[in-house]
């Protein structure tokens, strides 16, 4: 015990030594950093701070770490938010008062300071090729591996989705016969179509998940509507179907503006909630008002014993448009 | 000890001397340096958060049905993604937290690479020899935003899917090979196959970060390859710098400022709701919902998007160009090549093929500022024309006449705006010239008595 204690005070005695040497060779010495007044107060200010962000970190474990406390993650958010501003606050405080921040200058480098290094680079590339005789030749063959090389590095990439065949653009899965279901499946009824609001319809017996799948369904009276050439009887009852995919981006149809008073209102539409085209059901889904390009495609509906069930498929491709879209036709998947 | 510690790196590194650079490197003062800095610090918080979220998050469209503690949700049909997402904000202890801490630093991180890329803007900053600096900034930006939607749209809610589906749209509205591109990122029509969304999730959470840490390890070194700019000052010249050393005067207030944008944005997270998933719901295709915004950085586009009248460039019965090219592709595609290009275009235009260490203020360059400040009208204005539905709500002004509205201010306002700003820095020129003659004058005057 007592060897023990003579090692540690002859190893504190050396460490001293050591410290005072050090600080007189400091002294002596030019300083890098200038020195500067100690400041008492703002070292007190840091503890106090650094304080405060333990106890905030601290916080923030023991608020983890509870079952059942109420406003969780606003406690969670408020200890640690608090313990980071309270560091930050006292890493500030050192910059201003604890540091010094003497205003230094110092020449820019020179942006033209290695011309001679430039040219060296330059004779380097040059020189190295001197050997070559046939250096076009050569280039052109070097540029036609490794382009083709970098073509076929890339080639898989192909594998991602159908790069040239584009057909499926147009599927939908409506074909003659197949019958509209709502949400939970149900078959809809003509008789249940009611004018003054919309309908959200689906394919029987296919996925809800494609462009082509959702349908809009209304009723006007059959006296309102101005179809295009072409589609008679595509509405009986006047129970009109249409893709609900709007033709300028891609977004469903979830808005339906009626009259309060036709008399002096504008008749009703589809509305886009996205970029807000507006497309006329009683006249082929014609664009009213907005950026769609191209009329919403209508379904021609027919009615077997009361239920709605597609009478063909759509008048034109579903969806957003793309180059030539206006030559496609609607196919079936 | 800390000599020790030196030598123990230099004889294994030989850095000592660059440490000693380093250390010395001069930071000139101006609070609008720091705008980069704040962008810094954001994107150390987005990757810090967002590993935490990849240990919870599915990115899989595989169907489910929720039965977590969020009881509206109760038994409706989803994907693994929403799923995961929703559990991430109920289930995992501090989720909620960390994921809306993720969600503001997006938001922070975008709106400080904006101010800073103004204030490299209007001072002249991007001139030689800081122009790559400055595109691989931009670049950046480019980046940042399109990991942004990713972002967002990874989630799988209502939103997210209406997003896609209008990202969908516009990829669709490319001339000729839109159809092309948009059925091999998708993997055919929307919202495509299932392998759609490992390849939204490998590129939110490797590809585009890690392009942008590296571009923005480029960008930092390019900075300190040519040093800072600086304003106009006592000492200050084209070939001098004045600032203060990295340590220790620098270093104290840079890491206070990344813990205060760490607290802003931990503060934020905790305190201020953003996002609320579990209210959207599931995102299926035939759905969709009334009043719907993205994240602000998209502003300008749904804007652009809703602008432009309803044409289709279209000969004869043949489509050429759908319409979501135009305020999608074109009018992002020019603000961000007038940015990419107006280094060139101004040294073109002034002759001054100089270098340029010393920042201008934006009234000693009128065209300069009068042009950015035209180009910024114009966007500011599609943005806010972006929330017109709104404010229709809102203030129960017809969105149509907003429309029309913002039609005629988006050609109007950036010429005025271009002449006014032009004059207001010429008569701002004038009133220094008079103050300095004046002070000249009181000079004299006091020198003589």
């Amino acid at each position: 015990m007592t060897r023990l204690k003579d090692w540690a005070v002859a190893g504190l005695a050396l460490l001293v030594g050591k410290l005072a040497a050090s600080s007189r060779t400091e002294e002596t010495e030019e300083r890098i950093v200038p020195a500067g007044a100690p400041d008492r107060r703002a070292e007190t200010w840091v503890l106090a701070l650094l304080a405060l962000a333990t106890l905030g970190a601290a916080g923030f474990i023991v608020v983890y770490a509870l079952e059942d406390v109420p406003h969780k993650t606003q406690l969670l958010g408020a200890t640690l938010g608090l313990s980071l501003a309270f560091l930050a606050a006292g890493c500030i405080l050192v910059g201003a008062r604890l540091v010094v921040t003497e205003q230094l200058e110092e020449p820019y480098p020179e942006p033209t300071a290695n011309e001679s290094d430039q040219d060296a680079v330059a004779e380097i590339v040059r020189e190295s090729g001197s050997r070559i005789t046939r250096r076009r030749l050569l280039t052109l063959g070097g540029v036609a591996a490794g382009g083709t090389l970098g073509l076929a590095l890339i080639t898989p990439a192909l594998s991602l989705g159908p790069l040239l065949d584009t057909e499926a653009l147009t599927d939908t899965p409506w074909r003659p016969g197949r019958r509209l279901v709502d949400e939970a499946n149900r078959q809809l009824r003509a008789d249940e179509i009611e004018e003054n609001t919309f309908y959200t319809a689906f394919p029987e017996g296919a996925s809800e998940e494609t462009l082509g799948a959702p349908l809009i369904v209304v009723r006007l009276s059959p006296d309102q509507l101005d179809l295009p050439k072409g589609r008679d009887g595509w509405a009986p009852e006047g129970i009109l179907a249409y893709s609900k995919i709007c033709t300028h981006a891609g977004c469903a149809i979830s808005l339906y503006r009626k009259p309060t008073f036709p008399e002096v209102q504008p008749g009703p539409a589809f509305v886009c909630p996205c970029h807000y085209s507006t497309f006329d059901p009683a006249t082929g889904g014609t664009v009213l008002f907005g950026p769609a390009g191209r009329p919403l495609p209508q379904l021609p509906l027919e009615i077997e014993s009361g239920v709605l069930r597609a009478a063909g498929n759509f008048s034109g491709p579903v969806g957003p448009s793309w180059w030539g879209v206006r030559m496609k036709k609607a196919g079936t998947s | 000890m800390i000599r020790g510690a030196v030598r123990f790196l230099d004889e294994r590194s030989g850095g000592a001397p660059l440490l000693r650079k380093a250390l010395r490197y001069l930071f000139p003062d101006h609070w609008s340096f720091l705008l980069g800095e704040v962008a810094l610090y954001c994107f150390l918080v987005l990757v810090a958060t967002g590993v935490y979220l990849t240990l919870f998050f599915e990115p899989s469209t595989a169907q489910t049905v929720y039965h977590g503690s969020y009881t509206p949700l109760q038994g409706v049909r989803m994907t693994e993604a929403y799923r995961s997402a929703v559990d991430i904000s109920f289930e995992v202890k501090a989720g909620l937290l960390i994921r809306q801490t993720h969600h503001w630093a997006a938001d922070v991180f975008v709106v400080a690479i904006v101010l800073h890329l103004l204030r490299v803007f209007f001072t002249g900053a991007y001139r030689k020899p800081r122009d790559l600096t400055y595109l691989i900034g931009v670049t950046m930006l480019v980046l940042v935003l399109l990991e942004g939607y990713l972002g967002y749209s990874l989630v799988d809610d209502l939103l997210s899917g209406m997003g896609l589906a209008i990202g969908y749209g516009v990829a669709l509205s490319v001339p000729f090979v839109g159809a092309n591109v948009a059925s091999l990122i998708w993997g055919g029509q929307f919202p495509g196959s299932a392998d759609f969304w490992s390849r939204m999730y490998i590129a939110h959470v490797l590809i585009l970060p890690v392009l942008i840490a590296t571009l923005l390890a480029l960008h930092l070194l390019l900075v300190a390859a040519r040093h800072h700019t600086q304003f106009r000052g006592p000492r200050r010249t084209e070939r001098t710098i004045v600032g203060v050393p990295a340590f220790p005067g620098q270093a104290p207030r840079s890491i206070g400022l990344a813990l205060a944008v760490a607290a802003v944005l931990v503060l934020l997270g905790g305190l201020a709701q953003i996002n609320p998933i579990w209210l959207w719901g599931p995102y299926h295709v035939g759905a969709a919902t009334n009043g719907a915004q993205p994240d602000w950085y998209l502003g300008w586009l749904i804007g652009g998007l809703r602008l432009v009248p309803g044409w289709d460039f279209v000969v004869g019965h043949y489509t050429l160009v759908p319409n979501p090219f135009w305020g999608g592709v074109l009018f992002p595609a020019a603000v961000f090549g007038f940015l990419y290009l107006w280094p060139w275009l101004e040294r073109r235009q002034t002759g001054n093929y100089g270098f340029a260490n010393l920042l201008e203020r934006p009234r000693d360059r009128p065209w300069q500022t009068a042009i950015g400040v035209a180009v910024l009208s114009f966007v500011f204005i599609v943005f806010v024309a972006g929330s017109a539905d709104r404010v229709d709500v809102l203030f129960g002004i017809s969105y149509s006449t907003q429309i029309w509205v913002y039609r005629v201010l988006a050609f109007v306002v950036p010429p005025l705006a271009l002449l006014l700003t032009h004059r207001i820095c010429h008569e701002l020129v004038a009133t220094d010239r008079v103050e300095h003659v004046r002070k000249a004058a009181e000079a004299e005057s006091s020198s003589h008595v």
